[in-house]
């Protein structure tokens, strides 16, 4: 399915070049505001709750910091890098070149999932000037931010493609992304909530994956790791399933 | 030799209903220039993106140099060069790094000297730092033709690749399609501009509602469907064809001032002299003469009308 590497290599290329073209708001613009996060909640309001579950509230917030960014970046990157060759037409080369769909994910998700991971690196690094961090299971801290990035730019992907305009390319974002990341425990831990808001809290996948990613730091989390693995796996496939239907049926690519 | 391109009973019905293509059969030939004419709407694009890959055909087959579009496209792709019909560029790109990109995409190895080549053929190495959006759209045009050839392509597809251009550059264009076609590149072309394709084409295709009207040597078409007038300045005015030249296909034109004769090149004989004969007779002088030919677009224009 993968044998033209050539055409993988230049579609990342030119999508890691794009990042690098706007420097400024791929990389300073989201540090800068997870930066603001750590002042307002990690030195603000985390001066007047010290610890959850055992673990300072400063720090205790990062992984989901981490994860809050990971996802609004995953899936911007995804969803512009696919978007905007549609919106200019030039999608007709990729259309016409002898490239597999598979390769045409792999290239665009594939660029997009790199950036997010960097990103979230440099937002582990900024955090470490403001916090003490720990890192009890880097390799699982590592599995969680790669299987998380290549999922929600999956999903990055699809919604370039849905979208028919940049109006409803923010929608998913800011309408259902970052709600969810709000009030999957960014900034606080679930068992914290009333029962009834608990057991619906677990109806967001978001929860499940700031929570191993959590886990990954501290060793404590909200439900079971191979819960949380699970269930990034299960959103994982489910894009993977609704990107297969798309180039199957050539979903607003192909007339 | 079998055709380069071979068409079978393609159609295109899209999601709206609206029957783009009908049972299309098409062969190129290898090596040819081939012109593709229609009206708008005509189904020029949709044929050629079905062909190419950006459209799917609703039924049908085609093969490229034997390789089926569908079941064997990274073959069939790779051979292919298309220069669209929209200024469809990346902005913030250099021309040095989209064309490069163009031959990534088709999984060529890199080839800093071919690009240099292709760029330089098309008198853009002196841009080949600018960005995109900075080039006036000739410019562009020529971007995209060097996208297009980026991966050698044995066959290139041309959809409309003159349309907006300067005179200055559509030569410059159309000189670097005879050099492709010199190294054995088999072109296709629409255009709007007949007398392009009366210029360039080894063969003429028409195409109108969706159907081939016609597929001819260009030189036979001229040939066969080619007529000329012979116009004649009078020295009086007629207010009607004399009946001693009835028989002579005969037209006034200009108040009576003008009689123009209609004859067909081909004929056994054209009939001149009997008719300038016959003129004499009926003692109607001219003080001038000149003939025309019906160019391309004549006969395109009556194709098409014919089929209304």
């Amino acid at each position: 399915m993968i044998s033209n590497l050539r055409a993988v290599r230049a579609i990342y290329v030119f999508e890691m070049a794009r990042a690098g073209r706007t420097l400024l708001q791929s990389i300073v613009s989201p540090v800068l505001s997870t930066s603001l996060y750590f002042v307002v909640f990690g030195a603000a309001i985390g001066s007047r709750i010290t610890e959850i579950d055992g673990v300072p509230y400063g720090a205790f917030i990062v992984p989901g910091l981490i994860m809050l960014l990971l996802l609004t970046q995953s899936v911007a990157n995804a969803s512009f890098g696919i978007y905007f060759p549609r919106f200019t037409g030039t999608i007709y080369e990729l259309l016409s070149a002898p490239v597999s769909y598979g390769e045409i994910v792999l290239g665009y998700v594939g660029a997009a999932a790199t950036k997010s991971v960097i990103l979230g690196l440099i937002v582990l690094a900024t955090a470490a000037l403001f916090v003490p961090l720990q890192i009890e299971h880097p390799v699982w801290m590592l599995v969680f931010l790669v299987l998380t990035a290549v999922t929600f730019s999956l999903l990055g992907f699809i919604i370039g493609i849905w979208a028919d305009g940049f109006e409803k390319l923010q929608l998913v974002p800011l309408l259902v992304i970052t709600p969810l990341t709000f009030l999957g425990g960014t900034f606080y831990s679930v068992s914290v909530l009333p029962p009834l808001w608990q057991k619906l809290a677990l109806l967001n996948p978001v929860v499940y994956l700031i929570s191993g990613f959590r886990w990954s730091f501290f060793g404590t989390s909200d439900v079971n790791i191979g819960v949380s693995l699970a269930m990034t796996l299960v959103v994982l496939g489910l894009c993977v399933v609704g990107i297969a239907w798309i180039f199957r049926t050539g979903y607003r690519l192909k007339a | 030799m079998p055709p380069v391109i071979a068409i079978q009973g393609l159609s295109k019905t899209y999601a709206s209903g609206f029957q783009a293509l009908k049972s299309i059969d098409l062969d190129i030939r290898r090596g040819e220039i081939f012109a593709l004419l229609g009206p708008n709407g005509a189904g020029k694009t949709t044929l050629i993106s079905i062909v190419c890959g950006i459209v799917r055909a609703s039924s049908g087959s085609v093969t490229v140099d034997g390789h089926d579009i569908v079941s064997d496209f990274r073959a069939a792709r790779g051979l292919i060069g298309l220069v669209p019909q929209e200024l469809t560029t990346d902005a913030f790109e250099t021309v040095w790094d989209t064309v490069s990109f163009s031959r990534g995409l088709f999984g060529k190895p890199r080839n800093p000297e071919h690009i240099e080549k292709v760029l330089r053929d098309l008198s853009l190495w002196s841009k080949k730092d600018s960005k995109i959006m900075t080039l006036s759209g000739g410019m562009k045009r020529r971007v995209l033709i060097a996208k297009a050839l980026s991966h050698e392509p044995r066959i290139l597809f041309l959809d409309e690749p003159t349309a907006g251009v300067d005179v200055e550059l559509r030569k410059d264009m159309w000189e670097v399609v005879r050099a492709l076609r010199a190294s054995g590149v088999t072109i296709i072309l629409t255009t709007h501009y007949i007398e392009e394709a009366e210029q360039m084409a080894d063969r003429i295709g028409v195409i109108n509602k969706g159907e081939i009207v016609l597929v001819e040597e260009k030189a036979t078409l001229m040939r066969e469907l080619g007529r000329k007038q012979l116009a004649l300045q009078l020295n009086g005015r007629l207010h009607a064809v004399p009946e001693a030249l009835q028989p002579y296909d005969l037209t006034l034109a200009e108040e009576g001032a003008t009689l123009v004769y209609t004859y067909d090149t081909q004929g056994d004989r054209t009939g001149i002299t009997g008719f300038l004969q016959d003129l004499s007779r009926a003692g109607i002088e001219f003080h001038d003469l000149q003939t025309t030919q019906r160019s391309l677009e004549d006969i395109f224009v009556d194709l098409v009308r014919q089929r209304r």
